[in-house]
């Protein structure tokens, strides 16, 4: 039964996403401020967490940054704006995917078991090597960690899921089409700013500078692919 | 340019009138002038020579008296001629005084009075004097007979005419300067006329152009400073309305949004459980099942004109961003339509793979097909079919163009100069089965964003169709 905790300071939406979820078999664990998600998530520890951005006080982007300093536990932002740009920043503090309220339950228990599904299991074509390197970055594909320089890289389930996409065949290109459809298990298409959130966030964690991409190479008008160790590095085409 | 002109021409006009007037009050007076000398001068001659003269004359007394007279002006070159009866004698040898009309030798015949007339001669203007001779005895009847006795004289008006010369240059010369400055005076004029006049049409403009705040300068008090204090109250009136009206809307549209984004919370906390209502209502007695599947389907409707709402007061707003990202087209269309499980409903016509690409926002030509795909499935009849072209346009970006046709009734003609109108329903569609009442309103609004065009007309064979030009931009 995986473990939810809800943030969000409405009672009424917070009574009824708790109902609708448990219903849906999941545990539920539901608080009206950052702060008090803060002190849950340390003694609840959820397998996911579920997040209003808009709270009053220490504000849901707030949140975000403060689980992601040292926790990997995917985030699902509730976003009541429609604002594009919330979206690009929210996914950009450490979100790993977001709805748009009014969210019926089911869509919101879909995503939810869409994330937790990126958290296990192997990535990629069989018979490949479980542990593989590229350059100073090591990707052990069995026990889902990744290495840079031998120091262990903390990465969400969405970037780990798609560092190990795109390592799975260095060279290829995935269009982001395919990335969300693999990685977020998005039916519906189109929104791309998840990939590109997630790209930007992935670089960042694998310590490349802005603008030098060692690993993860845009390919303008198409998406990305992982370099192969033996191309030059390619000037950013962005 | 025209008040220039008219300016200018009045200004020459004035000058040139009043050269003229001058310069023909002179001539005259000169002529008179001229012509009275003469005829006094000549009077007295013949006063002066009359009385020592033979009667009846003889041909030599005719004349010796015409040589004597024209001698009393040795200087004026005068021509004399003296007639009595058939008989005649002229101061100069065979002269034939041709100047002289037989009018005038009748009337100074008949009328024994002074006659004289100005003729031209092929040498210039002559002054002819005609002057019968009376007789001075008094034995006689008064007043004095004529004697039968005429004297004619022709004198050349030439120093006449050198002063009217002269006094045609001089108004010449008066004239032309003060034609120049009267042109310059008049343009200035016209310059102090016009360039508020321009000033007014300038300010004029730059209002039509939207720039409310345009003042003009006023300065003085005539009329075109009273013209350009009602200009600039117009002006300050119309800004202030403007102000008012905008600050209307804008408050309309925080309103709109506002309210939409206020409803979003008790929403979301009813879409939270509307699954749970569905799923127990069978468990539930007949009545409070029907209630319970209403409250659950009306949620879910109101859950998506909310979003429909707030969709369009950020159109309104300003705030709708485009995301462009290169994608191919028809495989985008064909997501759209899969996603909604249309595919087997619709038949497509679309370009192959990778034909069209060009940057758009996905997510935004999603909201495009899929809201003209479900009008057609609800409003129009099956079946129901999209196709897409690319259109190649000289000069422009090349543009692909997406038709969505139906088969039904097609789109009446008194709802057809509103099928993209918020909440328009017309008569004949007022069924609840349909969808916010925006759903038109934010597909042309999306097209709108990407620079590109819808239209909605009817097909000659029955069934509506809406056409979508979307440009296809490409990465540089």
């Amino acid at each position: 039964m995986p473990r939810l905790l809800l943030i969000e300071d409405d009672r009424a939406v917070r009574e009824g996403v708790s109902l609708a979820l448990r219903r849906q078999g999941h545990d539920v664990a539901a608080v009206a401020t950052g702060e008090d998600g803060m002190e849950r998530l340390r003694s609840f520890r959820p397998d996911v967490v579920v997040l209003d951005l808009m709270l009053p006080g220490m504000t849901g982007l707030d949140v975000c940054r403060r689980i992601r300093a040292d926790n990997q536990v995917p985030i699902i932002m509730a976003t009541a704006r429609g604002d594009d740009i919330d979206i690009v920043v929210g996914l950009e503090a450490g979100a790993d995917d977001y709805v748009v309220k009014p969210v019926q339950a089911r869509v919101l228990d879909a995503r939810i078991r869409a994330v937790l599904r990126r958290v296990g299991g192997p990535v990629g074509a069989d018979g490949m090597p479980q542990t593989e390197t590229h350059g100073d970055l090591s990707i052990d594909r069995a026990g889902l960690t990744v290495a840079l320089e031998g120091v262990p890289v903390p990465l969400a389930p969405s970037e780990l899921r798609l560092l190990l996409l795109l390592s799975a065949s260095p060279g290829r290109v995935f269009s982001r089409q395919q990335l969300l459809e693999a990685v977020w298990e998005h039916s519906y298409h189109g929104d791309s700013r998840l990939v590109d959130a997630c790209v930007k966030r992935l670089r960042t964690k694998l310590g490349e500078p802005p603008g030098q991409p060692r690993f993860i190479q845009t390919v303008r008008g198409f998406g990305y692919q992982f370099r192969r160790s033996t191309d030059p590095a390619r000037p950013a085409s962005r | 340019m025209r008040l220039v002109v008219a300016f200018a021409l009045v200004a020459v006009v004035a000058t040139v009138t009043t050269g003229a007037l001058t310069f023909r009050a002179a001539r005259t007076d000169l002529l008179q002038q001229g012509q009275d000398t003469v005829i006094t001068q000549f009077r007295d001659g013949i006063d002066s020579l009359a009385p020592g003269f033979e009667f009846p004359p003889e041909q030599s007394d005719l004349q010796d008296f015409a040589t004597e007279v024209a001698h009393t002006q040795r200087t004026a070159n005068w021509r004399v001629l003296v007639t009595y009866g058939e008989m005649s004698a002229t101061s100069r040898p065979n002269d034939l005084f041709a100047e002289l009309s037989p009018a005038m030798r009748e009337s100074v015949r008949t009328r024994a009075a002074t006659v004289f007339q100005r003729v031209a001669t092929g040498h210039g203007p002559a002054l002819v004097v005609g002057i019968p001779v009376r007789f001075a005895n008094t034995t006689l009847v008064s007043p004095s007979e004529p004697s039968g006795i005429a004297v004619y004289l022709t004198v050349p008006l030439d120093s006449e005419q050198g002063y009217v010369d002269a006094l045609v240059a001089a108004v010449e010369r008066a004239t032309v300067p003060a034609l120049v400055v009267a042109v310059l005076l008049a343009l200035l004029a016209a310059r102090g006329v016009l360039r508020p006049v321009r000033a007014l049409r300038r300010a004029t403009r730059r209002i039509a152009e939207g720039h409310l705040e345009t003042r003009l300068a006023v300065h003085g008090s005539d009329e075109l400073a009273d013209l350009s204090h009602t200009f600039n109250d117009t002006a300050a009136a119309l800004e202030e309305s403007v102000a008012e009206l905008r600050r209307m809307e804008a408050r309309a549209r925080r309103f709109a949004a506002d309210v939409s984004h206020e409803l979003r919370t008790p929403l979301a906390a009813m879409a939270a459980v509307t699954d749970v209502l569905d799923e127990d209502a069978a468990h539930l007695d007949p009545d409070t099942a029907t209630a319970v599947r209403l409250i659950s389907e009306e949620t879910v409707k109101l859950a998506r004109l909310v979003d429909d709402l707030m969709e369009i007061s950020r159109f309104d707003a300003g705030a709708a961003d485009l995301h462009l990202d290169e994608v191919d087209l028809a495989e985008s269309v064909r997501r759209s339509l899969a996603s909604r499980g249309w595919q087997g409903t619709i038949s497509t016509r679309l370009p192959p793979p990778d034909a069209v690409r060009g940057r758009v926002d996905p997510r935004r030509l999603d909201v495009i097909v899929a809201n003209l795909a479900g009008n057609a499935l609800r409003h129009g009849g099956l079946p129901v079919e999209l196709a897409m072209s690319v259109e190649e346009q000289p000069g422009a970006a090349s543009r692909a163009v997406i038709e969505v046709m139906d088969s039904g009734p097609g789109i009446p003609d008194d709802v057809m100069p509103h099928v993209f109108d918020r909440f328009y329903k017309s008569d004949t569609s007022r069924t609840r089965t349909e969808g916010s009442g925006l759903g038109l309103s934010i597909t042309a609004e999306n097209v709108h964003l990407h620079g590109g065009t819808i239209t909605a007309a009817n097909r000659p064979h029955g069934g509506a169709v809406f056409t979508v030009a979307l440009p296809l931009r490409r990465d540089a």
